[in-house]
């Protein structure tokens, strides 16, 4: 991996990154996944839309560094039995906008199809995921990601993987 | 031929649940099988009284939210004259569905299909081109109502019988842990206004109504969490604590924390805080109780079942919702209680890293419930046993049947109740 040099992150290099992370997410290579988060990190699943206030309105998921680490470290154990065995997974990250600058993140937006298979059959996830990244020490880090599912309004099944 | 007409006999028969259902065991067709299913629907959730939603979801007149009673769609409103009903999603006229938002303030509803309107009582209120009818105010017909409505502490309750024990009777033993809930809010009120998890599950609703007050699981299930953040919620459910799980009777059961609680003796413990941290809560709580408080404050909250949907665990409420033989919803949800702001986000925070579909906690419950659903399947043994604790099980000084906090004490109350109701014949 080449260092990231410059003021602004180009598309290309966007791609390059939110392409790894879903990797890390669907091959469950979580060291190099929670490597990705800066220390201010944030997770966020909304349930329902995402107007709502996600310190007083229940979320799917809503994690900040330190959950992560614990959300990681219990899926380490595995004794998580929602994800042991792990689900396989795949996902298609398209429609890579830059969407502008948040201070010194960039703020990027995708839309994702995925595909989880687990032995009681194939679930299909999709929606629109936001990030903001922000380039430490010569690399791009995840400071934040939002995921809105397509269905977050609906009964969702478990959700124990990365999304 | 004699053969035939007892096969006939014999399909007409309805199952035999006094040996479907023994003391020990309960057979594994009572997950699985469609026709019990529809029973229980005809004998549980249409008839006795089953949680629908809370008062304070509709807090102002006109306030309407969507909510179920098992697979039937309920329009939960608050009329102009402050009284709550509940309403059955569908219009009289076709039977379209009558109200397609989630939630909202409207003093009527219009159907979208032919343009007939409703008060949020369910009455009539017009239909277009009204001519082909012989006038206005011509048809005697309305949305369907729950003919019962009643609440407790805030908790709406509706039976879709016309008659029946009421809901005090219903509630019976339980109603007391509603009350402890309660109290825990400065203002004596708590309110489920934090929004709804969902959380689809391929399994039979019973098995999450046995699983809530099921103290053997915990320190199995859930032993990955516990030992990444080092929680001492497992050891209430150890073979050494002096928890104690009760039948409350009518189905209702509880984990009894209070016991583990009191033996550390540490005002907001059960809440995994010290009162330093919540300082402001805590000296209202004093300021509202006296003396009281500090019991209030050790003790902590409810662990309790309600029959057959509403499950509290102390900070989150969940609702089941069976839609088939296989296949429920979970709603979840995380209490916040009146006056205690020190404690409601905290109660959000903490409920978003447990339940739900996501749920550091649930996911692997859930988890537990689908892997059950496939087990139920096979073909031997065929029965679920259920005998845990059943030798040292004891009547304790309210007359209530206890044992330890891993018995399966509640698993069989259900049952019991659960036989009762579908073996009753009026």
């Amino acid at each position: 991996m080449t260092a990231v040099t410059g003021e602004t992150l180009d598309l290309r290099q966007v791609e390059q990154f939110v392409f790894r992370e879903a990797r890390y997410a669907d091959e469950h290579d979580y060291d190099s996944w929670e490597a990705l988060w800066t220390d201010d990190a944030l997770y966020w699943v909304p349930a329902g839309d995402d107007a709502t206030d996600p310190t007083t309105q229940v979320s799917v998921i809503y994690d900040n560094r330190s959950r992560i680490s614990t959300r990681l470290n219990q899926l380490r154990t595995g004794k998580r039995y929602a994800q042991s065995p792990p689900s396989n997974l795949r996902r298609v990250i398209s429609n890579v906008e830059l969407l502008g600058t948040e201070g010194e993140d960039t703020v990027v937006g995708s839309n994702f199809v995925l595909a989880e298979s687990r032995t009681r059959g194939i679930e299909i996830w999709s929606g629109r995921t936001t990030y903001r990244l922000r380039v430490v020490e010569g690399e791009i880090r995840l400071a934040y990601k939002k995921v809105l599912l397509v269905n977050s309004d609906q009964p969702l099944p478990t959700l124990a993987f990365l999304i | 031929m004699t053969a035939t007409v007892d096969e006939t006999d014999a399909s007409n028969a309805r199952p035999d649940y006094s040996k479907l259902i023994q003391p020990d065991r309960v057979h594994g067709s009572l997950y699985t099988d469609q026709e019990i299913f529809q029973e229980e629907l005809e004998r549980i959730w249409y008839r006795t009284w089953v949680y629908v939603g809370h008062a304070s979801e509709v807090p102002e007149p006109n306030d309407y939210v969507r909510k179920s009673i098992g697979p039937q769609d309920v329009v939960m409103t608050r009329g102009r004259d402050g009284e709550v009903h509940l309403l059955l999603n569908r219009c009289a006229h076709r039977a379209n569905l009558v109200c397609e938002d989630a939630k909202g303030n409207s003093s009527s509803f219009r159907c979208p299909y032919h343009g007939w309107t409703y008060r949020n009582t369910g009455e009539l209120l017009g239909y277009p081109y009204n001519k082909g009818y012989g006038g206005k105010n011509k048809l005697d017909l309305g949305m369907g109502r729950v003919p019962r409505v009643a609440s407790y502490q805030g908790f709406v309750f509706g039976s879709l019988a016309e008659e029946g024990p009421t809901l005090l009777e219903h509630l019976g033993e339980a109603a007391g842990e509603l009350d402890r809930l309660a109290r825990l809010s400065p203002e004596g009120e708590v309110e489920m206004s934090a929004g709804w998890l969902q959380h689809r599950t391929r399994a039979n609703w019973k098995l999450l109504a046995e699983n809530e007050t099921d103290g053997y699981h915990p320190q199995f299930v859930h032993s990955s969490i516990f030992s990444v953040t080092g929680s001492p919620i497992g050891a209430l459910y150890s073979d050494q604590s002096t928890a104690v799980t009760r039948d409350l009777g009518n189905g209702h059961s509880e984990n009894d924390l209070r016991p583990e609680f009191r033996r550390f003796g540490k005002p907001m413990r059960w809440f995994g805080t010290t009162e330093t941290r919540v300082p402001n809560y805590v000296a209202k709580m004093r300021e509202q109780h006296g003396e009281a408080a500090e019991d209030i404050l050790v003790e902590g909250a409810p662990h309790v079942m309600i029959f057959p949907n509403l499950f509290i665990a102390e900070i989150q409420a969940f609702v089941i919702q069976p839609l088939s033989a296989d296949e429920c919803i979970q709603h979840s949800t995380a209490i916040q209680l009146k006056g205690g702001e020190e404690l409601n986000k905290r109660m959000v925070s903490q409920s978003i890293g447990s339940v739900g579909p996501a749920g550091m906690l649930l996911a692997d419950d859930t988890e537990m419930y689908e892997r059950n659903q496939c087990g139920v399947g096979m073909l031997r043994p065929e029965w679920l046993d259920v005998r845990r604790g059943m030798h040292r099980e004891e009547i304790d000084e309210r007359g209530l049947r206890i044992g330890t906090a891993t018995d399966e004490t509640a698993i069989r109350g259900f049952w019991s109740h659960y036989r009762s109701l579908m073996e009753d014949d009026k």
